[in-house]
């Protein structure tokens, strides 16, 4: 029985001993489970994001890391006031400058006290739906960048925030009218505003903007067609861009809507400048101009001198000794 | 005053959604929105890894940068919180967050979108602590009575730690250390511009 026992207790060492042998090797063979693991700073390198599956309905919320919103950052707060400041006040501080030196296009023959139709009712309130939401437009999306250093300081946190709310609203509304405007400038002007030979020389020679030139010009000069594409592309983008961001996740991503941030944001501060400037020139800039878009009817002798050649089209259209002109048909209607 | 974090340790997650769920019944949080979320990279495949990924409340926040009414502030813990009073529902938090934190109650209704929200790190907003207003808006406000945040509370392997900066950055070099191995310390490079050598 002893020996049954010595056997028993021998062959079990004998086991144990086995397996420890065995298992020295794999114990001392360090386990590393994050060997194989995905690592952070790997998967950013290579896609700049970290994506994967996420089990709650939110899909979009798999995206786990985007650093480039830094970049975006980056931009919001440093160089878009750059382009902006510069643009718009650049264009001010020209303006400024220029009526202070030449001052206003005045009309050399005076006045004719006759009249002829240079924009009609429908086209003129085209114009102004456009021109009075593209101001909205424009302030309530400069607050957005100017609104914090600027106005905040001054009127306080709630009655920003209070204002900030409207104004975005009132953004967002009233992109669809300035847009629907935009589309029918695009068609009911498009006639008149291919360039053409006349405009080159009419850019040679400055727009007679300074001194008492006055180049000739169809129904729109080298100035205005410049306006009228500023306005069908620029307002396109920033229709475009702008939409991409009002409907988040409809065929963009963050970076999508960061781009389009990007987009919006410097075709608008540019297209502010730009503005500024043909309200300048609608104005106080040139004696006369208003009331094109104002009665609709301007002067015979501001048209002889600023469009000579759509002045020549429209007594050919109604004869020579017609002192009533006959009013100008939209281009495109 | 701690600096407050949120640190994940991702060879610890088992993806029981334990902490969106206790995040979400803790705060009433609004249908459709989620501060918290897990994300699991390499689904299925060798090496992968599940991360539990709310609002990191970084360092010098992207939000509170690009906000242009500035709703944001950091309390005496860093913690990054936001008036919803004073949110306009912009989005631009939402452009410049690397982690998808803030989100809208209201998204794709021409552009309304709703006053922003996300992870409070359970401390509530700029109303009194613990009121009622506090809560509609918020959720709970467990940091303003001495309690962390209740993702990390919950968690069942405690792979998510949150609590000061240098505690949890120790309690996870420890495990490191004993175990051998770990994938590192995922988004502090981002939120907070430093990484846990390990």
């Amino acid at each position: 029985m002893a020996s049954f026992g010595r056997f028993i207790r021998l062959a079990f060492g004998a086991w144990a001993l086995l397996l420890l042998v065995t298992a020295v090797p794999a114990s001392a063979q360090q386990v590393n489970p994050t060997a194989s693991a995905v690592k952070e700073q790997q998967l950013l390198q290579e896609l700049n994001r970290i994506q994967g599956r996420v089990s709650i309905p939110d899909q979009r919320s798999g995206v786990l890391e985007q650093p480039q919103g830094r970049e975006w950052r980056e931009f919001r707060n440093v160089t878009l006031p750059w382009i902006g400041g510069i643009a718009i006040l650049g264009m001010t501080a020209a303006i400024v400058i220029f009526y202070l030196t030449v001052g206003m296009v005045r009309l050399e023959a005076g006045r004719s006290g006759r009249t002829i139709v240079r924009f009609n009712a429908f086209e003129r309130f085209v114009h102004w739906l456009t021109a009075t939401c593209f101001i909205v437009l424009a302030i309530s999306g400069l607050n957005i960048t100017f609104g914090r250093p600027l106005l905040l300081p001054l009127i306080g946190f709630e009655a920003f925030s209070e204002w900030s709310q409207w104004a975005k609203y009132a953004h967002n509304y009233l992109s669809f009218p300035f847009t629907i405007g935009v589309v029918l400038i695009f068609l009911m002007w498009i006639g008149g505003n291919i360039p053409s030979k006349v405009d080159i020389e009419w850019a040679k020679r400055g727009g007679g903007l300074i001194g008492h030139d006055h180049p000739p010009a169809y129904r729109f000069n080298g100035g205005q067609k410049m306006i009228y594409w500023i306005v069908v592309i620029g307002g396109g983008l920033v229709a475009a861009s702008g939409y991409a961001l009002m409907f988040p996740f409809y065929g963009t991503g963050i970076e999508g809507m960061q781009m389009a941030q990007i987009v919006h944001s410097i075709v608008a501060v540019l297209f502010v400048a730009a503005m500024i400037g043909h309200i300048y020139i609608g104005t106080i800039g040139m004696e006369g101009a208003f009331e094109a878009m104002g009665s609709g009817e301007v002067d015979v002798n501001w048209a002889r001198e600023h469009h000579s050649l759509w002045l020549d089209e429209q007594k050919a259209q109604t004869g020579p000794n017609d002192g009533q002109p006959r009013p100008a048909t939209a281009a495109a209607e | 005053m701690a600096r407050m974090k949120f640190l994940c340790d991702a060879d610890r997650c088992i993806e029981c959604n334990a902490c969106v769920t206790a995040c979400k019944n803790e705060h009433e949080v609004p249908w459709g929105i989620n501060r918290r979320r897990v994300v699991t990279i390499n689904d299925g495949k060798p090496g992968e890894r599940s991360i539990s990924m709310a609002c990191m409340h970084c360092t010098d926040a992207p939000c509170a940068a690009v906000c242009p009414v500035n709703c944001f502030y950091t309390t005496a813990d860093a913690v990054v919180l936001h008036s919803k009073d004073l949110c306009i529902g912009c989005g631009y938090c939402f452009y410049a967050c690397p982690f998808g934190a803030p989100q809208y109650p209201k998204v794709g209704n021409f552009g309304s979108r709703g006053k922003m929200d996300k992870c409070t790190y359970c401390a509530g907003g700029p109303e009194a602590d613990g009121s009622k207003e506090e809560y509609e808006k918020y959720g709970a406000n467990r940091l303003a009575e001495g309690k962390l945040p209740l993702c990390a509370e919950m968690c069942s392997t405690k792979s998510l730690l949150a609590g000061d900066g240098e505690i949890i950055a120790q309690i996870y070099k420890e495990r490191v250390m004993k175990r051998g191995y770990g994938s590192g310390a995922w988004g502090w490079k981002t939120a907070y511009r430093e990484t846990i050598e390990s």
